[in-house]
């Protein structure tokens, strides 16, 4: 798996802990606690991530079939 | 009466989905355990969204809403949707393909070749198969308790009014329970006797279906839940907000809702922290490692990884939403909800919509229940069937008829087995869920350095398995069995104490032994490196 991908997880881990929102009982659209909406948020980027990742990282190797060697 | 007329119709159609999944058996072992390597990427992704949503996610996120408020998202949600598709891409892709390779059908074949040991199969099994019981422990204790929930009368001044049945029409220790109203069935179908219903439901379609039939039952039961999902929570909101519109609904019903309920003021930040080790658990799930050894092609996965975090978010987002709005003061919630967290979802259902949505609704939860319960016994079966029967007997003692019938024969054992613990005294999903999670999680350093690290060796992964079931056993007992509902770590530096999940000290213990074991004893033969980190890429 290349570098920048491993980089962008971390990132996202990073900015998972939103200690900046931890008290802040805002409402975003009227109804949604800030830091509901933070995480949402989060879940979203992390799709973003992964069908960035499944575009550029992933492995080329697996492209073709893999051939079928021996039953365990 | 109605919802349970309606719970009984969706039970019968999940019972005919899974007998004409027998239909196309092609009578092989292979077949029955890995649909004949056949799935793509929809039934793929629905087949491992549906499993790693169980009742956990549901009745499990609803309720310790109701308790913590809304960081149970962050605490587990938000921080799945990164790992669970970082597990699939970085282990789960791989581990396809080494197992379509290899012929693996269990995760004990692939770490018996990849640390040449033949004994670490009698040192997983045991410890996979006691992780998981915990697992399905928790999905027959949710669908007793959410029939029980929907079908049991209000408790009014003492008494039991409009109950479905009549006192008396159970054995009087069914509708008493030891505590009363805290685990009687108050008029409802006893606990007990849903479990035993849904266990045998669920054990019928993996019986004849087999995985297959399993694939089938979870795209159909996913599809259902994520759909009632977002109805239950229109309703609830439209009904317990009593405004004009559902936006001015979802507006006014946060004003009732307390301020800790809407904030993370009463979590500890290193504990939510630390939650993050908690979802690599899906690295070691047995159950997923065998749903991941169904993908047609590697490109299979690439929907999963891509959706897996889309979908948490759509199921979560609404469980988390309604279990703050039930520590509202919109409504009154009785002592025995209050006392039972893993009833505040069906009381919701029940409390807020009609009879009929409320039974569809209910459908809706025993979907995600079943859709886990199902993987999980196929899983077990096959581990049985593979790793200890079939691998220990003489050669050819078995045919492959024959293993088929091991691995039926194993679940119906594993079924009786678990319906025999949910017996006992219940215990919250979510603190439950939590501590299988965590067991798994701590064996996540294994499963990763066996596919990226060479020097792993047989003794390492040894040093690893006994110090991460070992961490957990001793904090397990600590935690009371998990009875201390708040049980964490203390982390203690100058005058300030931290909380930390227990989940941090058994990964760590894991990776450490694994580790210095690993460095200290002699590396792998170049025969196994070759196999499983060949120079070139396989083609």
């Amino acid at each position: 798996m290349p570098r920048s991908l491993w980089i962008l997880v971390l990132v996202l881990i990073v900015l998972h802990q939103d200690n900046w929102l931890w008290t802040d009982d805002r409402l975003i659209f009227g109804f949604l606690p800030i830091g509901l909406f933070y995480q949402a948020c989060i879940s979203l980027a992390a799709g973003a991530l992964w069908w960035w990742a499944t575009i550029y990282c992933w492995p080329k190797d697996l492209d073709g079939e893999v051939p079928e060697e021996r039953s365990a | 009466m109605t919802q349970l007329w309606i719970i009984s119709g969706y039970l019968a159609l999940l019972l005919a989905l899974g007998l004409a999944a027998s239909r196309y058996f092609r009578g092989t072992s292979q077949d029955y355990t890995l649909a004949s390597r056949s799935i793509g990427p929809f039934l793929l992704l629905m087949s491992l969204f549906g499993t790693t949503m169980t009742a956990f996610a549901l009745v499990g996120s609803t309720g310790e809403a109701y308790k913590q408020g809304i960081g149970v998202y962050g605490m587990l949600a938000s921080s799945s949707g990164i790992l669970h598709s970082l597990c699939f891409f970085v282990l789960g892709v791989k581990l396809w393909s080494l197992g379509k390779k290899h012929g693996y059908r269990t995760q004990i074949q692939f770490f018996r070749d990849r640390l040449e040991s033949d004994r670490i199969g009698l040192l997983l099994f045991p410890v996979l198969v006691g992780l998981v019981i915990p697992y399905l422990l928790i999905g027959v204790m949710a669908s007793g308790g959410v029939i029980n929930g929907v079908t049991s009368g209000r408790i009014v001044e003492g008494q039991v009014v409009d109950p479905t049945f009549a006192e008396g029409t159970f054995p009087k220790f069914l509708e008493e329970g030891e505590k009363g109203f805290v685990d009687g069935s108050k008029g409802g179908v006893p606990r007990q006797l849903a479990s035993l219903v849904i266990c045998c439901v669920v054990l019928i379609y993996v019986f004849f279906g087999g995985m297959r039939g399993t694939a089938w039952a979870n795209a159909f039961q996913t599809i259902v839940f994520m759909a009632l999902g977002v109805v239950t929570f229109v309703v609830i909101a439209n009904r317990l907000g009593e405004q004009d519109s559902l936006l001015a609904n979802l507006r006014e019903i946060p004003k009732h809702v307390p301020y800790d309920k809407l904030t993370r003021a009463e979590i500890p930040k290193l504990k939510f922290f630390t939650y993050m080790l908690v979802p690599l658990s899906v690295g070691m799930f047995p159950h997923l490692f065998q749903h991941w050894l169904t993908a047609r092609s590697a490109r299979s996965f690439k929907l999963p990884v891509v959706a897996h975090p889309i979908f948490i978010m759509i199921v979560w987002v609404p469980c988390v939403l309604i279990g703050t709005w039930a520590a509202s003061d919109l409504l009154q919630i009785p002592p025995p909800v209050r006392a039972n967290p893993n009833i505040i979802l069906p009381f919701m259902v029940k409390r807020l919509a009609g009879p009929v949505l409320g039974g569809f609704l209910t459908a809706g939860i025993l979907a995600a229940i079943m859709s886990s319960l199902d993987s999980q016994f196929l899983c077990l079966g096959t581990m049985f069937s593979t790793d200890i029967v079939t691998h220990y007997a003489s050669k050819n003692r078995f045919s492959d008829r024959g293993q088929v019938l091991l691995t039926r024969g194993f679940i119906v054992a594993i079924v009786a087995l678990t319906y025999f613990f949910s017996l006992f005294e219940p215990r919250q999903v979510f603190t439950l869920g939590v501590w299988c999670f965590s067991g798994f999680s701590s064996l996540f350093p294994l499963v990763f350095a066996a596919l990226y690290w060479k020097r792993l060796t047989k003794a390492g992964a040894y040093a690893s398995v006994l110090a991460a079931i070992g961490t957990w056993g001793y904090l397990f007992y600590q935690s009371g069995f998990a009875h201390n509902e708040s049980y964490a770590l203390q982390l203690t530096l100058g005058d300030a104490t931290y909380e930390m999940m227990p989940v941090v000290g058994m990964f760590s213990s894991s990776l450490v032994a694994l580790v210095v074991v690993s460095l200290v004893t002699t590396a792998p033969s170049e025969k196994t490196l070759e196999k499983f980190f060949p120079s070139r890429p396989a083609s």
